[in-house]
């Protein structure tokens, strides 16, 4: 497949998820005004902090009346896993300057799976600042929307909404679960390791446990002379889908 | 007024975080292992997401027919290579309905 044709795929899987995932604002901001935040603070914080975890994590502190410090720190820890996606997107992306610092708003769990789910580095460009861009637009917009329609909106999740997300995150692995052994057992390792700490930590934490199963691949296993380092050069991907189901599989990651 | 202020701080902080790993120095992200870590974070932590967001209810892990089945739903469209839009409208249909019968 041609680079550009790469690029297109990356510009309609970016867009697919944040069209699907950009409108779950709607139940953010009713959650958020629902909690006791005014219109205004609830479009702020979608503004400002852009990562519906951290987002949710003050809002249910707000709600039940807790210490507003304690769901600050919530927020951050929840916040601290864009911090390692962002190690794995500054190679993708190599921004520098007033990039780098949009950029870096735009380091969240959506933008980060299309950008790896691509064959190039240039498609990966492609995918996160199309991913970045709708769901920004859409989840602040939907974040007011929302915010302001609570009493006339029901439960989103009567509508199955909530396994969108989900749904989006199993698609753009697909690829690279199917192809690399060691991405399988990262992936239940990840996942046993959030669901085992589910009872016993705060909200949302669990899941930056998921973290020790990629620590412990990546220090026990054999890594090959420069793998990993990067995507193949743009145009030298070659064959295979192009879109957001090829998750870094084959001989290119 | 405080509440201003947590959303503030906590928009800030948040930031910082997403920009620190951006910014990381490339002699770092050079590093076999460093690399091989920072391509495996988003398997485990979007998996640990799926996990999460499917089997949980707050700390409780719970089995909720119309999210699995949505999951399922999710699972069997991609054996099927349908394209990622239908992936995601097959898991919200099948959820959605399973919980309106339900």
């Amino acid at each position: 497949m041609s680079s550009s044709a790469t690029r297109r795929a990356a510009v309609r899987a970016g867009l697919s998820l944040g069209v699907a995932v950009g409108g779950s604002g709607l139940a953010f901001g009713a959650t958020a005004v629902t909690s006791g935040l005014s219109v205004a603070q609830a479009c702020a914080l979608s503004l400002v902090t852009f990562t519906g975890a951290s987002q949710y994590a003050l809002v249910g502190v707000v709600a039940t009346g807790g210490s507003l410090a304690v769901g600050a720190v919530g927020a951050l820890l929840l916040g601290g896993r864009n911090t390692l996606y962002g190690l794995r997107l500054a190679d993708l992306l190599r921004v520098t300057g007033v990039r780098r610092l949009v950029a870096a708003q735009g380091v969240i769990d959506e933008t980060t799976a299309v950008a790896v789910g691509q064959h190039d580095r240039e498609a990966a460009r492609a995918g996160f600042w199309t991913s970045f861009a709708t769901l920004y637009a859409l989840w602040n917009l939907s974040t007011l929307v929302g915010a302001l329609g609570v009493e006339r909106i029901g439960d989103p999740s009567a509508l199955g909404l909530d396994v969108v997300a989900p749904a989006a995150f199993l698609a753009i692995l697909w690829t690279r679960l199917k192809a690399d052994p060691v991405a399988r057992w990262v992936a239940l390792g990840g996942a046993g390791l959030a669901l085992a700490g589910t009872p016993w930590l705060p909200g949302g934490t669990p899941v930056l446990l998921a973290g020790i199963a990629a620590l412990a691949a990546a220090l026990l296993g054999r890594v090959p002379a420069r793998e990993a380092a990067a995507v193949s050069a743009p145009g030298r991907a070659g064959g295979g889908p192009g879109t957001a189901d090829g998750a870094g599989s084959g001989g290119t990651r | 007024m405080t509440l201003w202020l947590v959303i503030a701080a906590v928009g800030v902080g948040c930031y910082a975080l997403k920009l620190a790993g951006l910014a990381a120095p490339r002699e770092l992200l050079d590093q076999p292992r460093v690399a091989r870590f920072a391509d495996l974070v988003p398997v485990a932590l979007l998996s640990a997401l799926i996990a999460v967001q499917v089997l949980t209810s707050g700390r409780e892990l719970t089995v909720d027919p119309a999210r699995l089945s949505g999951l399922a739903a999710a699972v069997l469209a991609l054996v099927l290579r349908a394209p990622f839009l239908v992936v995601l409208i097959a898991a919200a249909v099948t959820t959605g309905l399973v919980r309106a019968l339900v």
